[in-house]
């Protein structure tokens, strides 16, 4: 039996991706989600016993680029579309967590 | 307070930023203080619909390095998103590597005061992208430069095997060290070439109990000092709150703490319960990575001999100091014109001498390398076989090797260069020769000594006169010939006139 996903879920999935539900969409999603998760159980029936676990879809590995510079856009181009500027920097909502630095 | 028996258990993981021209997944510059935002293209910025593509330099100088480390070198790997909701990597995921890093199961071995090493364990190497940075500013706003954004950066784990402030401190330096041999990285702190992150606890035994206290991870870290001087920090803090509170470490009880480097104390930060719930997941965009067995020798014949090895071989090998090796060992120009003139012929302690005292001096002076101060390793070398002999003692070295440097920096006098005879010429045309010349310097000490009777009568009448009169004589000598003497051989002269 598939492991449906519940409003709890969802309403969280969303919170850490940073995205505002209405309870109607999330009632919605919530539907949509388990059924994904339905046939991805589906699968699951398949016998994968001696298949190796794929990490690309396509069968191709080492696609490289040498270690060459390449014209960047430049300031004002980048900054073209951004909602806000200040100076030559993004302009954003102050960045409290201090959890950035990757 | 009862002084209870403890020990601190780190563990540390390190940023190194890879030295190449280009990001990790698009061909913008990595350049340190560009104007804001002024390297970066549609990939960096996160825009729909870009692709990103590896750079190869930046994947070979990883494996590089994961093998100098001795990690396993898996001969497949894959790339993995790392959900990451901060405005400084605007894709809203850093690419990554999660359960396959590019090399895990090493070890580094680290120099400890005493003179032994000690080997610390490597869990992982595995590599990212770089953030941007953020600034922040007054108000309630914060200003973005995605320059950084997508710049290399290899991540390295270690196991929890360290345990104070030192070792952690010994590690980074060996590291840093270590990379710059290699040349994968600048590894220049001031640049943030390198950022550390140690998780701290303690094992504390109380009463034949041993308890541990919670794990706390210091974030971005970007000196040896501050390094250091939080680890201390939080031991003798964890040391404080245990007998405060008697807490334990538990699950879910790790915490993150900031270094306030102007008050030297660690700051409690708050963190969204879910921020660590990253949702790795396989990166679509990127293709893996199969490691051909022709690649990973292509790869290791860039290896070198690393530093701690080669500072330990000049010990044994030379009889050098452990200082003496360790300075010829921090830069890896300076440990290959080291070797260059010694093969050249030079003594490898007097080759040291001159470098350490002279060369590496002069070379700080100009802000380069000793290589680049167009003294050549062969001078080195027969400046070095002329103090053997005799013919120049070491001060007069110095003037020469300044000379040399004095000359090379002239564009005019490029003819000098590479010219075998440099030394001797320049020794001559300064003076520098000693004499040595028995039959020379015998008839100066017979003039010096018909010259001085009173000195000649307090060395043969021996006492306490003796030895001051006999180093009269001797400066006699020297002022005669105005310091080219070689006073040992006038010392045997005078010994063998006045017995």
């Amino acid at each position: 039996m598939a492991e449906k996903i519940d409003e709890a879920q969802v309403r969280k999935v969303a919170k850490l991706s940073r995205l505002e539900l209405t309870d109607a969409e999330v009632g919605e999603f919530t539907g949509q989600l388990s059924a994904i998760l339905g046939y991805v159980e589906k699968m699951n029936e398949l016998d994968t016993e001696n298949v190796e676990p794929l990490a690309h879809c396509l069968p191709i590995s080492n696609v490289f680029r040498p270690d060459s510079v390449k014209e960047s856009l430049g300031t004002e181009k980048a900054l073209a579309n951004a909602p806000q500027r200040d100076g030559d920097f993004f302009k954003v909502p102050k960045i409290l967590d201090v959890g950035s630095g990757a | 307070m009862a002084q209870l028996q403890h020990k601190v258990i780190v563990g540390l993981e390190i940023h190194v930023q890879l030295c190449t021209k280009s990001k990790m997944f698009c061909g913008c510059a990595v350049e340190f203080g560009a104007e804001p935002n002024s390297r970066v293209c549609p990939v960096c910025l996160g825009m729909p619909g870009v692709l990103p593509v590896m750079n190869k330099q930046a994947y070979e100088y990883s494996v590089l390095t994961a093998m100098a480390l001795d990690c396993r070198i898996p001969t497949f790997t894959k790339w993995d998103r790392k959900s990451y909701y901060y405005p400084d990597l605007p894709k809203n995921y850093q690419i990554s590597q999660y359960d396959l890093p590019l090399g895990e199961n090493g070890f580094i071995e680290i120099p400890l005061e005493s003179g032994r090493t000690k080997r610390i364990g490597i869990t992982r190497a595995h590599l990212e992208e770089d953030a941007g940075k953020n600034l922040h500013t007054a108000g309630n706003f914060s200003q973005v430069d995605l320059n950084r954004t997508g710049t290399p950066l290899l991540e390295i784990v270690t196991e929890p095997d360290m345990n104070s402030g030192a070792e952690v401190r010994a590690l980074a330096v060996e590291l840093q060290r270590m990379v710059r041999f290699l040349g994968v990285s600048e590894a220049d702190m001031q640049k943030g070439h390198m950022r550390f992150e140690p998780n701290i606890n303690l094992a504390i035994l109380k009463d034949g109990v041993e308890y541990r206290t919670s794990i706390v991870e210091i974030k971005n870290l970007n000196s040896f000092r501050a390094l250091e001087r939080s680890v201390n920090h939080e031991e003798h803090r964890q040391l404080d709150e245990f007998l405060d509170t008697g807490k334990v470490m538990k699950m879910g009880s790790k915490t993150t703490r900031g270094w306030d480097d102007e008050r030297e104390v660690t700051v409690l930060q708050r963190e969204k319960e879910e921020a660590h719930d990253y949702r790795y997941f396989p990166e679509p965009d990127l293709m893996p990575v199969k490691l051909a067995p022709r690649w990973l020798d292509d790869i290791r014949s860039h290896m070198c001999e690393l530093p701690l090895k080669r500072q330990m071989r000049y010990v044994e090998q030379y009889k050098l100091s452990d200082y003496d090796a360790g300075v010829l060992t921090a830069e890896r120009s300076t440990a290959d014109f080291f070797d260059e003139a010694v093969e050249a012929g030079g003594e490898p302690k007097r080759v040291c001498n001159i470098l350490a005292q002279t060369g590496l001096r002069k070379a700080n002076e100009k802000g380069c390398s000793i290589a680049q101060l167009g003294v050549q390793a062969i001078d080195v070398a027969k400046l070095a076989q002329e103090i053997e002999t005799g013919r120049i003692n070491a001060s007069s070295a110095k003037t020469i090797f300044e000379e040399i440097v004095k000359l090379k920096a002239n564009v005019f006098s490029r003819a000098t260069v590479e010219d075998p005879l440099t030394v001797q010429r320049i020794a001559e045309q300064l003076n520098l020769i000693q004499k040595s010349d028995a039959g020379e310097l015998e008839a100066i000490v017979d003039q010096i000594i018909a010259e001085n009777p009173k000195a000649v009568e307090d060395v043969t009448s021996g006492g306490k006169k003796s030895k001051k009169a006999k180093g009269f004589l001797l400066g006699q000598v020297m002022q005669k010939t105005k310091g080219q003497a070689n006073p040992k051989v006038v010392s045997e002269i005078l010994a063998k006139k006045l017995g």
